[in-house]
């Protein structure tokens, strides 16, 4: 084919949309369907997994001693714990640290003076311990299991950190997503391919005519393709639009709705997110589009 | 120009269309095909434009063997042969003009030369004026003159006539079959299917009859078809 036969293949290709507009408007449809359910899943899970990434820089286990052990074991010990994998930080809190703390949160700048009363005698002597810091919800189990096995470790205190049942939900929606999407997918190739099959059985006596012509295959074949990727891009800039335009309101409504989670959740900017959905969205539906015109010419115009 | 060797076509049905075929069409020929329906004779036109291929035997058009062509390569030859159809096969969504256009569309000839080719082409077969009428509004006569128009635009070597009056009465059957012989005069070979044994006779071209898809009469120019 010739490179100056594009404008014409390219028109060809909208007037076969046109020809056979319930058929073409049913792909774009279901491909925005797709596309929708796709944007859906992308942003719910990169913002979970940046929720969970903010988080975890407070993911964070305490870990205390053994009575009465010495200053030169806690030290070992945390350098066996900052050895550990995924550790990003072990700071130590001593025991007399720990009850400031404790009186502070306990009595208030206030009644400070009611604790003077053990002033000498610390009672959470004991209480010296490590914050250790690590960057992956996941690892949690593994690492309060090390620590615990370290010689002189008392107790692993873990908190409940919710970032692990955000991880969960995570990839429950990431199931659920992959599925519908699969299943979409798949619609929205068998919709495609048939409406470029209809164009074509439209076009057959067209077809005969211009093989007998001496029309090349791949300028009797572009027309479809061009319906393909046409179709596909329709199908992705009405979901990017819908998308685009409802996104910053569904967060405000949850940030309102569920103001007491306001802290935990901290939603990804609209522009951070759609850098990558946009790309992903064209190359999805463009590939559909491309693949079902494919399917579609493999059955019906191969060269003869 | 088109030479076929022990030329025979079974179809997959176990039908045998054509027998032992040995033709030899000249450059610059105008050659009858005759024969009652069944004979083979659309089998045969089949078989010079490789819309088939022959189950045995060789066929070589323009010093081509037909057999050796490539498919990416099929299109040059289809070039070189125009063809026209009992049932005219115009596109009822485009107007006159468009029909003849869609030709040269087709093969992607440079654009700006399309417009006065067609004109000149309209102009030759007699419906300049009807350029812009629908192939619904025309006659028969018409609208097969419009075929001949677009299977002679791309301006082949040889056409190809598959009973190209079989829906036209006899004035119209003659303007045809002289539209082809002008064809002819300019030095396209043309290969005619009929079944109009009068102009057949009146012509006096050359003239080969098929039988049960064997060649069973083949009369020089200028013999006498009705005396055989
Ligand atoms: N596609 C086909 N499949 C099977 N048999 C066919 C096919 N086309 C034609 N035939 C048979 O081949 C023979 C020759 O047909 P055809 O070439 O069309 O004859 P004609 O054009 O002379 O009327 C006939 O018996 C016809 O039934
Ligand atoms: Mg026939």
């Amino acid at each position: 084919m010739k490179f100056k036969s594009l404008g014409y293949c390219f028109v060809q290709g909208l007037k076969n949309i046109g020809r056979n507009r319930i058929f073409s408007l049913a792909s774009v449809v279901t491909m925005s369907l797709c596309i929708f359910v796709l944007g859906l899943f992308y942003s719910i899970t990169t913002n979970v997994s940046f929720m969970v990434d903010q988080m975890s820089e407070s993911l964070c286990v305490k870990v205390f001693f053994e009575k009465g052990i010495a200053e030169e074991r806690i030290e070992s010990i945390g350098n066996s714990i900052n050895e550990y994998d995924g550790v990003t930080m072990v700071h130590f809190t001593s025991a007399d640290e720990a009850w400031e703390q404790y009186k502070l949160e306990y009595f208030g700048e206030e009644y400070m003076d009611l604790a003077d009363g053990y002033a000498d005698d610390n009672p959470l002597k004991d209480a010296a311990s490590y914050e250790v810091y690590f960057s992956n919800a996941d690892m949690q189990d593994d690492l309060v299991k090390y620590i615990s096995d370290i010689d002189g470790v008392r107790r692993v205190n873990s908190s409940e950190v919710t970032a692990d049942s955000l991880s969960e939900i995570s990839s429950l929606v990431s199931v659920v997503s992959i599925v519908v999407l699969v299943m979409l997918t798949a619609i929205a190739l068998f919709l495609i391919s048939n409406t470029i099959s209809i164009g074509i059985a439209v076009r057959d006596e067209e077809i005969k005519i211009m093989r007998l012509l001496g029309a090349h295959n791949t300028f009797i074949r572009a027309p479809f393709v061009v319906e393909g990727i046409v179709i596909g891009m329709a199908g992705a800039v009405i979901p990017v639009i819908i998308l685009y335009a409802v996104y910053g309101n569904v967060v405000n409504y949850i940030l309102t709705k569920f103001s007491f989670l306001s802290n935990i959740l901290s939603f990804m900017p609209v522009t951070e997110l759609f850098k990558v959905f946009v790309p992903m969205a064209l190359i999805l539906s463009i590939g559909l589009g491309l693949l079902g015109s494919f399917l579609s010419l493999n059955r019906h115009l191969k060269e003869k | 120009m088109i030479d076929l060797e022990n030329v025979s076509k079974t179809y997959s049905t176990g039908v045998p269309a054509l027998n032992d075929i040995n033709l030899h069409i000249d450059e610059g020929e105008f050659v009858f095909i005759v024969g009652v329906s069944g004979s083979g004779k659309s089998t045969l036109i089949k078989l010079l434009l490789k819309e088939l291929n022959p189950t045995s035997g060789k066929i070589v058009i323009n010093g081509k063997n037909l057999a050796k062509i490539k498919k990416n390569k099929l299109p040059y030859l289809r070039r070189d042969i125009g063809v026209v159809f009992q049932d005219f096969r115009l596109f009822e969504d485009r107007n006159v003009y468009e029909n003849v256009a869609f030709a040269q569309k087709a093969i992607e000839a440079p654009g700006k030369r399309i417009r006065s080719k067609v004109l000149a082409m309209l102009s030759m077969v007699g419906l300049l004026e009807k350029y812009k009428t629908n192939p619904k509004q025309l006659s028969g006569g018409e609208q097969q003159r419009v075929a001949i128009a677009r299977a002679l635009i791309n301006q082949p070597a040889i056409l190809l006539a598959d009973e190209p009056t079989g829906n036209l009465d006899e004035a119209n059957s003659w303007e045809i079959m002289k539209l082809l012989e002008n064809a002819n005069e300019q030095g396209t070979t043309v290969v005619v299917v009929t079944h109009n044994l009068e102009i057949v006779r009146a012509m006096r071209k050359r003239t080969i009859s098929i039988e049960n898809g064997r060649i069973v009469r083949d009369i020089e120019e200028g013999g006498n078809f009705y005396e055989i």
